[in-house]
């Protein structure tokens, strides 16, 4: 009973960086930038599959394929704030349509994958998939290991990019108050889209990690909506620090629920977690 | 015009569509029509809540499904008549609308939409793990052999979505003249200042939501006998949420025409697609039309022939 | 009909680590002509904001008309009488000029439950009286799209006046207008507290402040530092030292 409770808990925290790194990007764009980007895990699906293509054909190891794609995906992300503001921000309609905008891109990513990959599952090799270190009673695998290091270097390094560069604090800069930015003589779009480039090209490192720990088909990119929206609003809306608690804490919920009554409703304690934060949250979040 | 005039159109529009129907042979076109005439509910519904109020809902399927999945409850427990079962389901998502929207509404319209879409697949999650409607294996619904009123049982599916069709776009027109109408309008244009003129803007939007919710689990509860055989995988499909979208989009959110247009021009083309093409590539396409819609032409068709959106006169 | 129509004790807001509000008192009598000035940043919006119901302070009272208002959402607080207009116009943008002003008369007066119901007729009367008192009476078909800066600034005056309300709290109504614009709004303002509205005028301009209010209120940092008559207030050594070269 007990390795097992310790088990859930451990898993539950590597499952945690996962989650992290998986919202970080959504941390970015939604947290700081206000852009509902709805789309974002589709975008992580879209590094699985890339990361899958690179691995199964030449071997490559699939978190270096998420960084050799990087600059690929921050074009992409690039384009897509382009359009998202050439269409809606700079009209003030970012409601609506700029929502359905990211749907119907979520939609189109899913079903474009499917017209390529079909729906079977697919999954990556490398030689610590199937390996784990034994501490104690706790059994820590690999697969899940590999990633969550990723994650925490990823979002140390993204971290000190935000706090050290000029570009980075003007992100953060923007975030607040994009009026004194144009003071500084910096164009807030500009330092938008490269926020939100970079927002896109963490969604490549997190596929990478999304498929060393489970197989992927292009629809499961649903399942984690509830999850990295649910970090996003419970860490504070683009606190690096604050999400990474959430989804700490989101992935030991997870686990033990998973662990004790069955893993198929993990997605129901993410949703039920973003309820709760929405419904009890102070007004702070109404007109802001 | 009044709005008793319009009902009675509404009438007489569904007794014409229903007396030409009458000279059609063939089964396939009546198969056809209840999924345009199914998506004219639908797209007229999310409009309720999404072109009248500004509130998007993503989790349209999560509604269409529970009307799906009451029906599947009760006909196992006693098979009750399609009208009872559309009430019903629509009396369910009506209820679970105003859970969600009570929890929901009070923050900011863009944690309402993420919310409906995590909502769908909570749902998905439970009816998946619920054995008694099948689970994810799915179930399996024998249509009555007879009918009432029209013999066959695909005709009757066909009037009974024709009726519904009918009197969601009369409630929608209903609505949009109302002075409910007129408050939710305010909703849409600045919430704030819809607070600061006296409209009470949570109560409005729970009725739009709970209005918007029922009439999509009515939607849906036919669904069961129309495809004989439900799987969570296909009741809670993501394209239900991408069409109501994309056919107000594409058609005009201004007022109830929008979605009907959207809905008869999208389901049309999408019938075509996927008897020629195929299914998946279809779906490609209305994903392409929302986006390219939502960037080019945010007023839809209905918008490019007005310069500006047009309320009626109160 | 006895005590302050306004009173508000210790109210306090913060936001994350910065304070808007530090504890602000004030009382406002039936009647009075009260001005409220501040630089910058002062907290004069989020005051606004909180007596309106659009934010919630944390800490303090606020009493209107004998009634508690904490807790009360917005559109409570209208009906209650106590209307404001925002600083940026907000119109309803697909609605007609008179359409906007039915709003305030559907949801807000024929909301309360004291007093008649006005009739459809009443409705348009009231809409054109409204109009013609901002002189906007030729465009009320139009939408706000089509109305000038000033224009949309007496919309938004009329908009709140259409709540009938018994204190009216005008947030900036005069910023980016013209002399004879800004005399055009005084002159109605007037003529509303004639009518027995009372009004909290805040602003910047300060010849419009002087003339208008027989009492001046000042907050800097979000503290209040001055109450009383306009041409004492404005030689407070603290007052002027906020406003250095005003």
């Amino acid at each position: 009973m007990l390795d097992l409770f310790l088990n859930a808990i451990a898993s539950g925290v590597l499952l945690g960086g996962f989650y992290a790194v998986m919202t970080v990007g959504l941390a970015i764009s939604f947290g700081m930038l206000d852009v509902g980007n709805l789309a974002h895990p589709a975008f992580v699906i879209l590094g699985s599959f890339t990361a899958y293509i690179l691995n199964s054909r030449y071997g490559i190891d699939p978190i270096v394929a998420g960084i050799i794609v990087l600059p690929g995906f921050a074009l992409l992300g690039a384009v897509i704030y382009e359009t998202y503001y050439w269409s809606f921000e700079r009209r003030g309609e970012e409601g609506v349509r700029g929502l359905s905008f990211f749907f119907g891109l979520l939609f189109i990513t899913e079903v474009a994958l499917i017209l390529i990959f079909g729906v079977d599952y697919r999954f990556v090799e490398a030689p610590y998939i199937g390996r784990s270190i034994d501490i104690g009673l706790v059994d820590l695998p690999l697969r899940m290991l590999v990633p969550c290091i990723t994650a925490f270097v990823l979002i140390g390094v993204l971290q000190l990019f935000l706090s050290r560069t000029f570009i980075g604090r003007a992100i953060l800069a923007v975030a607040q108050d994009g009026q004194a930015l144009r003071l500084m003589a910096v164009s807030p779009k500009h330092v938008k889209r490269v926020a939100f480039s970079l927002s896109i090209a963490t969604a490549a490192i997190a596929g990478s990690c999304l498929i060393i720990i489970q197989p992927v088909e292009p629809s499961i990119g649903r399942d984690y909506i509830g999850r990295v929206f649910a970090v996003t609003v419970m860490g504070g809306m683009g606190s690096f620090p604050g999400m990474v608690i959430a989804a700490l804490v989101l992935g030991i919920v997870e686990s033990l629920t998973a662990t004790f009554y069955g893993p198929s409703w993990s997605p129901a304690v993410a949703f039920g977690f973003l309820l709760l934060t929405l419904a009890f949250r102070p007004s702070g979040i109404m007109g802001r | 015009m009044r709005t008793t005039t319009f009902w009675l159109l509404t009438a007489a529009v569904v007794a014409a569509v229903f007396g030409l129907s009458r000279y059609v042979t063939n089964d396939y076109y009546f198969f056809a029509a209840y999924l345009v005439l199914q998506y004219i509910v639908l797209a007229t519904a999310w409009n309720i809540l999404g072109g009248y109020t500004g509130y998007v809902n993503f989790g349209v399927a999560g509604f269409f499904a529970l009307g799906a999945y009451s029906t599947v409850v009760l006909h196992k427990l006693w098979g009750p008549p399609i009208p009872v079962l559309i009430v019903v389901g629509g009396i369910v998502s009506g209820i679970v609308g105003l859970g969600m929207g009570y929890l929901t509404l009070r923050v900011r319209g863009v944690f309402f939409g993420i919310a409906t879409l995590a909502l769908a697949i909570v749902i998905q999650t439970f009816i998946t793990n619920w054995d008694y409607v099948g689970g994810s294996r799915g179930v399996y619904i024998i249509r009555p052999a007879t009918a009432p009123l029209v013999g066959n049982y695909i005709e009757y599916l066909f009037l009974v979505m024709l009726i519904l069709a009918g009197m969601s776009v009369a409630i929608a027109r209903t609505v949009e003249h109302s002075i409910l109408g007129f408050g939710l309008a305010t909703v849409r244009d600045d919430e704030m200042a819809a607070e600061a003129s006296g409209v009470p803007t949570l109560r409005l939007k729970l009725v739009a939501t709970v209005l918007s919710g029922a009439l999509m689990g009515m939607a849906g509860a036919p669904m069961p006998y129309y495809v004989t055989y439900l799987d969570p995988a296909s009741g809670f499909s993501l394209s239900y949420a991408v069409n109501a979208i994309a056919m107000p989009l594409i058609g005009g959110t201004a007022n109830w025409l929008g979605p009907v247009i959207g809905a008869i021009f999208l389901g049309t083309i999408e019938q075509v697609a996927t008897v020629t093409i195929s299914s998946a590539l279809n779906l490609l396409i209305v994903g392409v039309l929302l986006v390219f819609f939502v960037v080019v032409a945010p007023n839809g068709v209905m918008g490019m022939f007005q310069s500006r959106t047009r309320r009626g006169d109160r | 009909m006895s005590g302050p129509l306004l009173q508000v004790a210790g109210m306090g807001k913060r936001f994350g680590g910065f304070v808007a509000l530090d504890g602000i008192d004030l009382a406002v009598e039936r009647g009075e002509r009260v001005g409220l000035i501040g630089p910058n940043g002062s907290g004069k919006s989020t005051f606004v904001n909180c007596l309106s119901g659009v934010l919630r302070n944390e800490t303090g009272t606020v009493q209107f008309d004998g009634q508690a208002l904490n807790g009360l959402p917005a559109y409570k607080r209208t009906r209650l009488g106590l209307a404001r207009s925002f600083q940026l116009p907000r119109p309803f943008r697909s609605l007609t000029i008179a359409q906007n002003l039915r709003i305030p008369l559907v949801y807000t007066v024929n909301a309360r439950r004291t007093g008649r119901r006005l009739t459809e007729a009443a409705i348009g009367e009231r809409c054109a009286q409204l109009l013609g008192v901002v002189g906007l009476a030729e465009k009320a078909d139009r939408r706000p799209s089509d109305l000038t800066q000033i224009e949309m600034r007496k919309l938004e005056l009329a908009r709140a006046l259409a709540a009938d309300p018994k204190l009216l709290i005008a947030d900036e109504s005069m910023a980016g207008l013209s002399h004879s614009e800004v005399d055009e709004i005084l002159v109605l303002l007037g003529r509303l507290v004639d009518q027995g509205i009372t009004i909290i005028l805040i602003e910047h301009i300060m010849r419009a402040v002087m003339s208008f209010s027989e009492r001046l209120v000042v907050l800097v940092a979000g503290r209040k530092i001055a109450d009383g008559l306009p041409q004492e207030v404005i030689r407070n050594p603290e007052v002027e030292r906020a406003y250095l070269g005003e």
